[in-house]
């Protein structure tokens, strides 16, 4: 039970057989965090450092947490980009951690391919959070997980990705992640956020929610940056709701038992109505109960620790 | 001082030329093509008159290899790239001229920049250097250099490269200008509304990256628009530095109903695609950036059918701070003054060019194009030679380059073929052989 490579900087170059490991790896660990006591001493003595170089509570705290959990000592290190101005490069920091000797380096950054470089550059595992618009493997992971938990399979389902695909990197590892497992993928958005040429990513394209999510199994709704108003990717945030807002009727023209899922935070009304992001087919809080299960298994596989 | 260069085989296309013939070099021109010329002083090497014969069997004789497009970065990023060290990678590549672009600091837009570049050559006394001045005052795009000035000072062309010249009049009144003056207009194609925040083409590979694309039609729609300019004014425009298969079409199309257009494409472009990126390797960042296959096809195409009249590097010397960053951040352009002539001989090896077809993409229709001396090996002409051996295999090793940057994606690519000497004015001022002067 360990991983090929030192690090886990996409879906996209993980193989099957390793998600499927880091799954069961994961759902072995939930019952930790149920316990009272949420803490076992599996990486007493092991270092990892939370590098962010853009703003993220939740995916910090989700890693913070998994890490406490499971005895290591976590320091976060908040790197804005303001550093970059002063001159520190990525590679210098770099040289700076892999000096103090941690065990993971966790990175979220603004500009795709920075968790590639880090890598290539320490010794040291290193856990991509999230880089620029290219991939967000843990996301992916821990929805993967929350799917299989609710379908018992991901093999056969069909699932719609919705909202601002050009630049979502949770849009890019879950394509990847449940095509691997055997999911047929459908995006939808604004024709504005949609990624050049994405059908070469063996996805169906739609520009209507109404046809995106019939018959689906799975709706996966992305958050919208607000600001991309400003930049015409879509005329209002009025009209984008109109269109693109999941509601009840949604919901109707979906298979039965659908699972709504969106990676937070909401912006409720103009993604998800109100009632669905808090109704019974909404699975939102088990994604984030899931993610520091998830973020749990890579910290314990990537130390190469036994159970 | 006299030079003999006998048993070689003489590739001039501008006489027609390609068989066994000597070359005889006198005061820095050409004094003589004949077969077997006698040495002027007897058979000995550096016999007393001070001749040097130079024994050329199973080489090829060329006219100087011509550098239309190259940064210097000198004045103001001499960490980079100087004069100096920029002319010394130049001869090495075999290339016995360079034209450098305009965006240094200060901008070549005045006469004392365009002075000084000229003087630093001279003082290296490798490559010939010919400055190119911008079109506009600090390449603000608004208010046109002084063309008449800076042609007197020697520069050779304009182009604010690097930018484009957004506003259409500035770019009208340029060519007519540029025209007037017989000065040749070299046109950084963008439109930098479309091609804004981009780093890469857009296409399945940057989707797939999560990079920014630059679409083919950022360059596209301004070639189109620097087409209709030259027709409309009946003036002529250089198209630099040409990647995409609807470029080549634009161009086809213009040159089809006589529109003075010309074009150059750089080794990269006809050498990658932007398959390359999946690494996130900073040193394959370039603008233009790396197309699709089709458009690498399209633009070896227009090399061989002469829709695209030079092969010019884009030398964009960078130091290692530029480029070991995080690839959002990291600077575009890569070095090519010591990789553009294996790369062209690449496309001669896999048949697409003839080898004098590969002399006029990169000596004769550089110099036409550039209105200066050379591409031509005529008897009275300046004795710019390059030497190349066609059978060398060598690898590329950035460690070893003359320019002071390595940011080259080409690291470790097996190569044949090389130049092997460079003569600029009768002089030798790069070689490899060893019975060289
Ligand atoms: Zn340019
Ligand atoms: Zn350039």
């Amino acid at each position: 039970m360990i991983l090929q490579k030192k690090d886990i900087l996409g879906i996209k170059d993980l193989p099957v057989e390793e998600i499927a490991i880091i799954l069961d790896t994961a759902e072995s660990f939930v019952e930790v965090s149920s316990r009272e006591i949420k803490k076992v001493p599996t990486l007493r003595g092991k270092t990892i450092i939370n590098l962010f170089y853009e703003a993220s509570t939740r995916t910090r705290t989700s890693f913070e947490i998994a890490g406490k959990r499971l005895s290591a000592d976590t320091i976060n290190i908040s790197a804005s980009t303001s550093s970059v101005v002063k001159g520190e490069t990525l590679i210098d920091t770099a040289k700076n951690l892999e000096a103090m000797n941690p065990d993971v380096i966790v990175i979220r950054h603004s500009a795709s391919g920075a968790p590639h470089m880090l890598a290539r550059m320490v010794r040291q595992s290193v856990i991509n959070a999230g880089d620029g618009s290219n991939e967000h493997p843990t996301q992916a992971l821990l929805d993967l997980m929350t799917i299989r938990a609710k379908k018992g399979t991901i093999t056969g389902l069909k699932v719609a990705i919705v909202g601002d695909i050009a630049h979502s990197r949770v849009a890019r590892s879950n394509i990847y992640g449940l095509q691997k497992m055997g999911a047929q993928v459908t995006v939808a958005g604004p024709a504005t956020m949609m990624p050049r040429d994405i059908e070469g990513m063996g996805v169906e394209v739609r520009t209507s929610l109404e046809e995106a999510v019939s018959g689906v199994d799975v709706i996966m709704m992305l958050r919208i940056q607000l600001e991309r108003q400003q930049q015409n990717f879509f005329p209002s945030l009025r009209e984008y709701a109109q269109h693109y807002c999941l509601s009840r009727r949604h919901l109707d023209l979906a298979g039965p038992d659908v699972l709504v899922m969106h990676p937070g935070p909401i912006n409720r009304g103009v993604e998800i109505a109100p009632e669905i992001a808090d109704g019974p087919s909404s699975v939102i809080l088990e994604q984030v109960t899931n993610g520091v299960a998830v973020r749990m298994a890579l910290l314990y596989l990537l130390t190469g620790g036994k159970q | 001082m006299t030079l003999l260069l006998k048993n070689g085989r003489l590739v001039d296309p501008s006489q027609d030329i390609d068989g066994p013939l000597d070359i005889l070099i006198r005061n820095g021109k050409v004094a003589r093509i004949a077969r077997n010329i006698p040495s002027p002083a007897g058979k000995n090497r550096k016999a007393d008159s001070g001749a040097t014969v130079l024994d050329m069997k199973g080489l090829v004789v060329v006219p100087g290899l011509i550098d239309m497009h190259v940064h210097l970065r000198e004045p103001g990023f001499e960490y980079k790239e100087t004069i100096a060290t920029g002319c010394e990678a130049a001869v090495a590549g075999g290339f016995t001229a360079v034209a450098c672009m305009a965006n240094t600091d200060p901008v070549n837009d005045n006469r004392s920049v365009t002075e000084f570049i000229l003087r630093k050559a001279a003082a290296c006394g490798k490559a010939r250097v010919y400055p190119v001045a911008s079109i506009t005052r600090n390449l603000e795009g608004k208010i046109l250099s002084e063309f008449w000035d800076l042609k007197e000072a020697g520069a050779a062309a304009f182009s604010d490269d690097g930018r484009p010249v957004t506003n259409g009049t500035v770019m009208r009144r340029a060519l007519e200008y540029a025209h007037s003056l017989d000065m040749p207009v070299l046109s950084h194609s963008e439109d930098p509304t479309l091609s804004a925040g981009g780093v890469m083409n857009e296409s399945l590979v940057s989707t797939e990256l999560g990079l920014r694309g630059i679409p083919a039609a950022a360059e596209e729609t301004m070639i189109a628009r620097d087409i209709l300019l030259a027709e409309y004014t009946r003036a002529s425009v250089h198209i630099c530095h040409v990647t995409t298969a609807g470029s080549v079409r634009l161009i086809r199309e213009a040159k089809a109903r006589g529109v003075t257009v010309t074009a150059e494409t750089a080794p990269h472009y006809f050498t990658l695609t932007d398959e390359a990126l999946k690494d996130y390797d900073t040193n394959l960042k370039v603008n233009p950036p790396l197309r699709s296959t089709a458009d690498m096809e399209a633009v070896r195409e227009a090399l061989r059918d002469g829709t695209i009249d030079a092969v010019a590097s884009d030398h964009a010397p960078h130091a290692l701070t530029d480029k070991a960053v995080e690839f959002d951040l990291a600077a575009f352009g890569m070095v090519g003054l010591e990789t553009s002539l294996g790369l062209t001989l690449k496309l001669v090896h896999k048949g697409i060019l003839s080898l004098p077809e590969l002399v006029v993409r990169m000596s004769v229709r550089p110099a036409q194009i550039l209105r200066v001396p050379g591409g031509t090996l005529k008897p009275g002409s300046d004795a710019d030679i390059t030497v190349l051996d066609l059978n060398r295999f060598w690898t590329v090793d950035s460690g070893s380059f003359r320019s002071r940057s390595r940011n080259t994606p080409f690291q470790d690519m097996p190569m044949k073929g090389r130049a092997v000497m460079t003569i600029v004015g009768g002089q030798v001022v790069y070689r490899e052989l060893e019975n060289a002067p």
